[in-house]
Order: C-alpha cells, then sequence, then structure tokens
C-alpha cells in the first residue's frame, strides 16, 4: 500500500508540473459556461408559444389561467400575448415562437351551450415537436371541457345554468389531479434544470478525460523507462498498478470536486444532497478510471492509448446523454443509454434534484460500480500482458 | 528491506568470495527468435562481471531475467544463493538495475527522482536526505538537483540514471550500457564510480558493446554472441584464446570487399573482416605479413592511408571467435 501511494503521490506531482493541466480542469467548466448562457436566451425547454384571445369569455380565461399560467410559472413555457390573429400568426411563421393557441370568437358561448368548439393551434413548420406540443396542451384541455359539458347538461337538464357557474364548473373540474398533459410530464418526469444538467453533463464528460492521464500510466512509464525500474524494485506488481488506479481517482475526484463548486457559485447550478452527490461521484470517477484503464491495457503505444481512450469518452458521452440530453427522449435510445455510467450519473443527479436523498439513488450508484467493478476485472485479467512487454 | 549493504564488511576479493549471482542455464525465446540460449555464469562480491557483445547478442533480455522483469523459459537465477523468480519481492531490494535506455522522471528534478526511489526502496526521512546528497555528489549533480531533469544535458541524465541504482547500497548492481552516448568526462565519472563500488564489495553486472570499457572495468568478461556465452574469463586468459596472434587495422578506401577476399588467402591471416572505413585483420607475426598485405590490396585497388599493429584485444578475441567486427 505504501508502494501505492508513493508511486501516486508521484504522478500526482508529476501531472502538478504540467502547465496545461489548470487550463484543461477549466475547460469543463467553461463550455458549461457558455451553453448555458447560449440556452439561457432560449427558456430551458426551448418552448415559447403566443396566444390570442379573440373569445374574452369566461372559459378563455380558465384556459388561460388553468392550463397555461402553470406551465408558464414552471418555467417550461414562455407565453406572449397577441394582439390580433394576424400578430398571432406571424410570430408562429416567422418562428419568434413555435405555436400560437388561437381561441375563436364566440367560444365561451359554444362551450356553455354545449357544442362543439375548439382551440385552434397554429404551429411554425420548422418546431414540429414544439407545435405537438401546444396541440396536447389544448386537446387536453378540449378533454376536459367535453368532461365537464357532460356534467353541464346534466346540471343544464335540471334547471338554467348561468355562465359564471359554468366555468366555474370547467374551473373546478380542471384544477382536479386530473392531468393537463404538458404540465404532468415536466412535474413527475425526473429531469434536470438546464444550469445543472450543463453542470453536470460536462462534469461526468470530461471526467473520462481527466483520469486519462493516470490511466496511461503503464505505458507511460514504459515510454520512460522506468517501468523496469519499478519491476525491479521490492514492491508488489499489484502496487504499480494501484498507485496509478489511485492517481486517477484523485485527479478525477478533484476535477469533479472543482466543476461542482465553480458551477454553484457563478452557474447557479443545483447537485443537491451533499451525501448522494458524493456517492455518485465517488462511484463515477471509479468507473472512469477503471474503465479507461482497461481500454488502455489493449494499447501498445501511449498514442494509440489516448485516441482509443477519447474515442470512448467521445461517444460514451454522447450516448450517455451527458452533452445532450438523451436520456430523455425515452424509446430505444434512452435504453442504449443505460449502457453507459453517464446515464446513471445523471439519472442520479435528477433523483438528487427532484429532492431525493442518498437513499433514494443507490441503484444509480450501484449501476455505476458495476461498470466499475466489471471494468476492473478486465484490468485484472490484461494486468499479466501489460508488464509482460517491459523492456529494461 | 532487509540486506542493506555495510561497506565495512566489504571483504574486496572475489575469489572465491560468495557469489552474490548465479545464473543457470538461462534461456529465453520471443516467438520463433531465440534471444538466449543457455547462458551461465556467476559473480562473487567485489566482482565485476561483463557481458560484451554486439547488438542483439542477448545482453538485455539475459539482464532482464537476472532482474526479474523477465521470466525465463528455462534455467534459473540465484541472487545470494536463493533462486530468484518475478514473484521475489523481499530479494529484490539486494538489486540495483541501470536500465539500457534512461529511465528517469523528465518532469521530476534529480533530487526529486532519486526521492521517490529511495522511498520505494524504503530510505526514510534523515537516512534518505544523507544518502540522496551522497549520491548527487557521487554523480556530481549537487548544483542541479533541482532543476527538472529534461532539462539536463544527455550525460547528465545519464549519470542520474545510474545515481538512481546505488541509492540503495544494492550487493548487486546491473548496469546495461551505462555509457552509451555518453561524452567522454560523463563516461569517465561513471566508469569511476562504478570501479569505486566494487572496491566496497558490490557484485557488479555490466554490459557493453565497448571493448575498452570492459577491458578497463571488468575483472571477469563474458564473450556473447547470438543468445551464448562464447569465451569467458579475465582479460588476459581471453586474449590468451588468439594467443601468438596480432591485430592489423587497415584504413583504407576502395573496393573493401574484395580486398578481403584477397587478403584473407594469405596462409598467416586468420581472419579478414571489413570495418567501417578500413579492414581488420588477425594475423600470425604480423611483421612478417605486411608486406604480402600491401601488396594485396594494392592489386585489389584499395588504397591503405594507414596501418595500425596491436597486440591482441578482447576485440580481437571477439573476431576471432564469431567472425565478426564487435561494433558494426
Ligand atoms: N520483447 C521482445 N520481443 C521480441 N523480441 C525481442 C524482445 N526483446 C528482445 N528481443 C530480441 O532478442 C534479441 C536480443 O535482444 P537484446 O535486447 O537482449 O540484445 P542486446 O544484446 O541487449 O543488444 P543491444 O546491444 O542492441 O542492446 C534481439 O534480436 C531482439 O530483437
Ligand atoms: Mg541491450
Amino acid at each position: 500500500m505504501r508502494a501505492a501511494l508513493l508511486i501516486a503521490w508521484k504522478d500526482l506531482r508529476q501531472r502538478a508540473r504540467d502547465r496545461s493541466a489548470p487550463v484543461m480542469m477549466l475547460v469543463p467548466f467553461v463550455l458549461a459556461f457558455i451553453f448555458s448562457q447560449i440556452m439561457g436566451g432560449i427558456g430551458s425547454t426551448g418552448l415559447r408559444f403566443a396566444l390570442v384571445d379573440e373569445d374574452g369569455g369566461p372559459v378563455a380565461r380558465v384556459f388561460v389561467e388553468e392550463a397555461l399560467a402553470p406551465i408558464v410559472d414552471s418555467g417550461a413555457v414562455e407565453l406572449t400575448v397577441a394582439g390580433s390573429l394576424r400578430e398571432g400568426r406571424d410570430l408562429a411563421e416567422s418562428g419568434d415562437v413555435s405555436a400560437t393557441f388561437v381561441i375563436p370568437p364566440g367560444f365561451s358561448d359554444e362551450v356553455m351551450s354545449g357544442r362543439e368548439a375548439w382551440i385552434d393551434v397554429v404551429g411554425n413548420a420548422g418546431s414540429p415537436i414544439s407545435t405537438m406540443a401546444a396541440s396536447s396542451i389544448a386537446a387536453s384541455f378540449a378533454g376536459e371541457v367535453t368532461t365537464s359539458q357532460a356534467s353541464m347538461a346534466a346540471a343544464a337538464s335540471l334547471g338554467s345554468l348561468d355562465p359564471g357557474r359554468a366555468a366555474g364548473m370547467i374551473e373546478r373540474s380542471s384544477g382536479m389531479p386530473d392531468p393537463i398533459s404538458i404540465v404532468d410530464v415536466s412535474a413527475t418526469q425526473k429531469s434536470l434544470d438546464q444550469n445543472t444538467f450543463f453542470a453536470s453533463g460536462m462534469a461526468v464528460f470530461f471526467l473520462f478525460f481527466t483520469v486519462q492521464a493516470g490511466t496511461l500510466g503503464i505505458l507511460s512509464e514504459r515510454r520512460e523507462g522506468t517501468l523496469s525500474r519499478l519491476l525491479a524494485a521490492p514492491i508488489p506488481r499489484w502496487s504499480i498498478l494501484g498507485g496509478q488506479l489511485l492517481s486517477s481517482f484523485a485527479l478525477g475526484t478533484f476535477s469533479v470536486v472543482v466543476m461542482i463548486v465553480s458551477t454553484s457559485l457563478l452557474m447557479g447550478a443545483e447537485w443537491g444532497s451533499p451525501v448522494g452527490v458524493g456517492l455518485l461521484v465517488t462511484a463515477g470517477v471509479m468507473a472512469a478510471t477503471a474503465m479507461m484503464y482497461l481500454i488502455a491495457t489493449f494499447a501498445r503505444t501511449m498514442e494509440q492509448a489516448q485516441n482509443m481512450q477519447s474515442a470512448a469518452a467521445l461517444v460514451l458521452g454522447m450516448v450517455g446523454g451527458a452533452l445532450i440530453p438523451i436520456a430523455q427522449a425515452g424509446g430505444l435510445i434512452e435504453r442504449v443509454s443505460l449502457l453507459t455510467p453517464h446515464a446513471w450519473f445523471l439519472s442520479g443527479l435528477s433523483g438528487l434534484q427532484g429532492g431525493g436523498g442518498a437513499a433514494d439513488i443507490l441503484p444509480d450508484a450501484a449501476a455505476i460500480l458495476a461498470f466499475a467493478a466489471v471494468a476492473g476485472v478486465g484490468i485484472i485479467l490484461r494486468q499479466g500482458s501489460l508488464t509482460r512487454l517491459a523492456r529494461p | 528491506m532487509s540486506s542493506r549493504f555495510d561497506a565495512s564488511e566489504a571483504s574486496g576479493l572475489h575469489d572465491g568470495g560468495r557469489p552474490v549471482l548465479e545464473c543457470r542455464g538461462l534461456r529465453k525465446s520471443f516467438g520463433s527468435l531465440v534471444a538466449v540460449n543457455g547462458i551461465s555464469f556467476h559473480i562473487s562480491e567485489g566482482e565485476t562481471y561483463g557481458l560484451l557483445g554486439p547488438n542483439g547478442a542477448g545482453k538485455t533480455t539475459t539482464i532482464s531475467m537476472v532482474c526479474g522483469l523477465l521470466e525465463q523459459d528455462e534455467g534459473e537465477v540465484l541472487l545470494d544463493g536463493t533462486r530468484f523468480t518475478p514473484g521475489s519481492v523481499k530479494a529484490r531490494a539486494g538489486l540495483g538495475l541501470v536500465p539500457q535506455e534512461l529511465a528517469v522522471y523528465p518532469d521530476l528534478t534529480a533530487r526529486e527522482n532519486l526521492r521517490f526511489f529511495a522511498r520505494l526502496y524504503g530510505l526514510r526521512g534523515e537516512d534518505a536526505r544523507r544518502r540522496i546528497d551522497e549520491v548527487l555528489l557521487l554523480i556530481g549533480l549537487t548544483e542541479r538537483a533541482d532543476e527538472v531533469s529534461k532539462k539536463y544535458s544527455g550525460g547528465m541524465k545519464r549519470r542520474l540514471n545510474v545515481g538512481i541504482a546505488l541509492l540503495h547500497r544494492p550487493r548487486l548492481l546491473v548496469l546495461d550500457e551505462p555509457t552509451a552516448g555518453v561524452d567522454p568526462q560523463s563516461r569517465n565519472a561513471i566508469l569511476e564510480g562504478v570501479e569505486r563500488l566494487a572496491d566496497e564489495g558490490v557484485g557488479i553486472l555490466y554490459t557493453t558493446h565497448y571493448m575498452e570499457e570492459a577491458e578497463r572495468v571488468c575483472d571477469r568478461v563474458g564473450i556473447v554472441d547470438a543468445g551464448e556465452i562464447k569465451a569467458e574469463g579475465t582479460h588476459r586468459e581471453l586474449v590468451d584464446i588468439v594467443g601468438e596472434f596480432d591485430q592489423i587495422q587497415l584504413t583504407a578506401t576502395g573496393d573493401l570487399a574484395a580486398a578481403v577476399r584477397a587478403l584473407g588467402e594469405i596462409g598467416a591471416v586468420r581472419e579478414a573482416s571489413v570495418r567501417d572505413g578500413g579492414i581488420d585483420l588477425i594475423t600470425v607475426h604480423a611483421p612478417d605479413v605486411l608486406p604480402d598485405v600491401f601488396a594485396k590490396a594494392a592489386a585489389a585497388n584499395v588504397l591503405v592511408r594507414r596501418v595500425e599493429v596491436k597486440e591482441p584485444n578482447l576485440e580481437a578475441v571477439f573476431l576471432h571467435l564469431t567472425g565478426k567486427a564487435l561494433r558494426d
């Protein structure tokens, strides 16, 4: 153990001499910051809607207050109120908003008299997904209106129904836990707020690059010729490997901690429960170190190892959703992303951000540790080939 | 970290001294290439043993097995009488290795390099500090000890490379061509260091393809070629193999290969070979042969610029044993 610590300390000391090291530490923060600035202008989900209210009646007001206001307040949607149909259409067509809700004249009357009524959605051709989101908001409101109409019809059959009471009934029914779909989605699906997503995504993405230096250990010792010295020294073989894994681990942890502190202070990122974050980070760094080390065992030269590792780190990061929030895409991509520690790391963090504690993210941490364990076994199996090539 | 060597116990004698190292029938192949083909030798306390051989002879491979870096296919290595394998951890404390390639951390200073390895060998505190200063003095790097080693000259790096192996006062010091590519001043410093350690009783295994170095520092030399020790003994013993032969070195231009063929036909000439810019001959009693040599050379249209007649040396022995020059 003493030898492993000595080797780790020596590695870190060498790394500290490397002038580019502090710059490399800053790169993920700078990128996260830039992304959050760029995306910050668009709004957190990028959803911008406009509203044209040509009706002005009580049911239209219910739509605005009950269906739209909550999602606007949650920050998921930015809403522009257009003065006229013309303006509303222009906004959507020019792409200033992705879709415009148009409440036609007489909408409230139609609803209250139990006739068919609808809210039009004018979508921007370039934003089909946002348009679909807008349509589903309108459709889910329409669904409620139909339910209310049924009860209103019942009420009407018993006596006259004044407009105020009818609107009240619709309001009550939309206030019920019954879903207005998009609001519901953002409330229950685990997703990180934007700044925290960029902060943690960049942190875990670059973690796999940061640990590289240490995981090239055997190859770099071989290149410097010092591997034969280490092998000839009265220390157990495993301590050479152990020392290098240790220095990688220390460096990786340090880089993530730097990210956590800087993004919390300067970008308002919210990482969540410290114990939970600590757990995820520890597991994540272990997985990154072990996986990158394992890859290096298949290379003959440092350059080869670096290329292989960089390619792997890039693909894992992309697929794992560290650069783009792929995990929320659902379906096949989401399932594939679970083959990366990145996805589990991010999902663990969103669990924490949703108010979860360390106990809630144990499955995520365990999944990440499984990556570390599998890679660890791989390293042990390959260790022989690492030292066999040693030449004095 | 047991057996630290204590100089006061040194006998300085090696004949009949305890063998520090014994190699028996070492064999190692890489695929179909037999790099070391049954090498045996032993080194006593205070004795310097040289492995002299050309590139690819198997010197480094032999050393790798001696130091437990490579596992031999056959044969065994005994360190201080105990069987040594790549798994023997403790036994390595008695071993100091100077690898053929530079083996220092370029981003660390000389002192940091020394401190790291001192600790790896279990030296600590005041003990380590004192020893590091001693070694720095020995390798003449005291004044520049705190500069990162990548800024050193080639010779300084070489000296540091040697110094690291001395820190823990090994009982057996293994040097693999420690002077390769070194200026005469650094070379001399290294050779003097080796001689001093031998005087202190350290057993030394020294590989080189410089005949002069082997002649100067080695008590006994094994001449290696193609993975085998062709001959072994003291300088005197080896030279006696060539016996009454002299060596003639011609510096010449022209069709040297043709000249060598012609010269080989002279009865007294035992060996004739082309060397860079000249021809080497091993002959019986050189003065008698010289007129013939000139005549044949002229006939082969070779212009002889300089002639040197030498008493037989290890180079001549090597030529005699293998029919090849030591250096290509
Ligand atoms: N790891 C290896 N894999 C394959 N071949 C090897 C390996 N190590 C050595 N060899 C081969 O074994 C032979 C002996 O090499 P070795 O390095 O022992 O020679 P050497 O006497 O030290 O030569 P030099 O004076 O050039 O250092 C060479 O032909 C070399 O190519
Ligand atoms: Mg060699």
